[in-house]
């Protein structure tokens, strides 16, 4: 705990803690429409951070996290509801088949020199062919979809992961501070400084003794395990899977534009990407039924215009824009 | 004893034969430079010594113990550090932080590694610059920054390609000076690509001389630049 918020000063220390503090109480203050964006806002803010170690520290750039998502949901859900497996379990299967399907991308990727725009290209069409493949998957549901049977939401049933969007809320939570605790970590571990050293000049990085092709495998397959939870989450959040959506590319871009905008490689970007971002595209919704506006395609044109200004004025994201006046010194 | 012996290596890119048949050894605790014009085979040799091609033909050994073949990073670890000519900063790192991760190469933690990285950086003069990005040095500061990063792997023996390249001469004394001290305070085996050849003279006590890829000349440097070879195809008859 001390290791995690050792050489913050006091200012950021405070600012934490009253983050800490509002996240918290958060679902005691707020409606049921308000905690469901919280949720959204929590989702995206864990599935960043996971995206953004194998991309931010690594330098990997992956398209196709949603295909983590997707194995990770997938896994779970059908040992539940076809083997009545308890989901903390397949949580683990989903770790272990998403960690698995990351290392063979990498491997097949690294070892074969296949990098940058054609890794991204990759990343896509091992999403896209999965989801293809589970379109057709009766087992699963198929292009029908795979629904998880819901029981009563009143109870909070933590071990079988049913309950009310309140405890999916302070799970999602946990997932988020969790990450943020192992990216920090990680960061200042000699695997933190050997991913930025890749991310930088994969050539130089070799010339000083690093093995880039083993530390690239461990930044994929550590990304894809973390993603897989994503995934177990959102199945049991949402009880319905369809391959159409959660292995789509659509799905993929929407885990990237939090840390992106938030600040790509930074430990906080991913997490205030993703409190910008997903506000931002449900209040446009919001203004669009005020102002009476039902043009379609206004929304997804009025949320690229902010991408764009995000993009043009901070290049480097949000978080290193605001970090410095919150006491958080640049690193 | 030798340690470095670099036994008849050649190297061809798509028919071009960028390096010849060069054979040399260097003996522990020397300081030898490789000279020659611009398309000799040089920094090739480097790379093949580094790791960065495996020769077509011949083999490289260190300290007795075979190392063609092996992969950069493993050669590396077997004791060989080098310097890029064209320099290959971690842009986006601060100054510590890019020698930092050169000295988790022999360090068993992160502030092991910080120690030494703060002692490389003092010994070339950047640790006034430690918390600046690599990104915003001068080619000056990167090219000792290159020195810096290779040094703090702790190797037996030191590439050094080019790094005098743009340096004033006084800041070329100054490099010569710390390159010395390094040699005489802990033993580090130095080869040195270099066309600055005030530093050559005033630091290597063997020069290897490569034309077309080949050596034509090899000795101590008093007697290479007398060389007709040498004259000839490289330093020019102004430079005796």
């Amino acid at each position: 705990m001390r290791a995690l918020v050792a050489g913050l000063p006091a200012r950021a220390r405070a600012v934490l803690a009253l983050v800490a503090v509002l996240l918290l109480g958060a679902p005691f203050a707020v409606d049921a429409y308000v905690l469901s964006v919280l949720i959204l806002c929590l989702y995206f803010a864990y599935t960043g951070q996971a995206w953004n170690i194998m991309m931010g520290f690594a330098g990997q750039l992956s398209l196709g996290h949603s295909l983590y998502v997707g194995i990770g949901a997938y896994a779970a859900a059908a040992l539940f509801v076809h083997f009545d497996v308890n989901p903390w379990l397949g949580a683990l299967a989903a770790i272990v088949l998403c960690t698995l399907a990351g290392l063979v991308i990498g491997f097949l990727a690294f070892r074969f020199g296949i990098a940058g725009v054609y890794f991204a290209i990759l990343t896509i069409a091992f999403a896209e062919f999965t989801r293809i493949g589970f379109d057709h998957w009766n087992w699963l549901g198929a292009s029908g979809g795979l629904f998880l049977p819901v029981k009563e939401r009143g109870v909070t049933d933590l071990a079988t992961l049913r309950g009310p969007p309140v405890m999916f809320y302070y799970a999602i939570l946990a997932l988020t501070v969790g990450a943020l605790a192992l990216s920090r970590l990680l960061l200042a571990s000699r695997l933190g400084y050997y991913w930025r050293a890749i991310r930088e000049d994969e050539e130089a990085a070799q010339a000083l003794g690093i093995d880039t092709f083993r530390y690239k495998m461990v930044a994929v397959g550590l990304s894809a395990a973390m993603t897989s939870l994503a995934g177990v989450f959102f199945a049991f959040y949402y009880n319905n899977l369809f391959p159409e959506q959660i292995f789509s590319m659509g799905r993929s871009i929407e885990i990237i534009l939090g840390p992106i905008i938030g600040g790509l490689g930074t430990l906080a970007g991913p997490i205030v990407g993703a409190f910008v971002l997903t506000p931002l595209a449900d209040g446009i919704t919001e203004l669009m039924q005020l102002l009476g506006i039902e043009t379609p395609g206004v929304k997804q044109v009025f949320y690229g215009v902010c991408l764009l200004v995000v993009i043009v004025f901070l290049p480097n994201g949000i978080w290193p824009a605001i970090a410095r006046r919150l006491g958080f010194a640049p690193r | 004893m030798a340690l470095l012996e670099v036994r008849s290596i050649g190297k061809s890119f798509r028919g071009l034969r960028a390096v010849h048949d060069v054979s040399f050894e260097l003996a522990d605790g020397a300081i030898a430079a490789m000279i020659g014009p611009n398309g000799a085979g040089k920094t090739t040799c480097f790379n093949l010594i580094a790791g960065v091609f495996a020769p077509d033909t011949g083999a490289v050994a260190l300290g007795g113990r075979r190392i063609t073949g092996l992969r950069p990073h493993e050669i590396c670890r077997a004791g060989v550090g080098r310097t890029f000519q064209v320099v290959k900063p971690f842009p986006q790192m601060t100054v510590l932080d890019n020698v930092v991760v050169g000295a988790l190469n022999a360090a068993a933690r992160v502030g092991d590694a910080e120690r030494e990285a703060w002692r490389v950086l003092e010994l070339l003069h950047l640790d006034a610059k430690s918390q600046t990005l690599a990104a915003s040095l001068t080619l000056p500061e990167r090219k000792r920054l290159e020195v810096a990063r290779a040094m703090a792997t702790r190797p037996r023996l030191l590439l050094l390609d080019e790094v005098m390249a743009g340096l004033r001469p006084t800041e070329v004394d100054e490099m010569v000076a710390v390159f010395r001290r390094i040699n005489h305070e802990t033993g580090l085996t130095i080869l040195l690509i270099e066309h600055v050849m005030r530093a050559v003279m005033a630091l290597a006590a063997h020069v290897v001389v490569l034309h077309h890829g080949e050596k034509i000349c090899e000795g101590a440097p008093a007697q290479v630049v007398r060389d007709p070879a040498v004259l000839e195809c490289y330093l020019g008859e102004e430079a005796v």
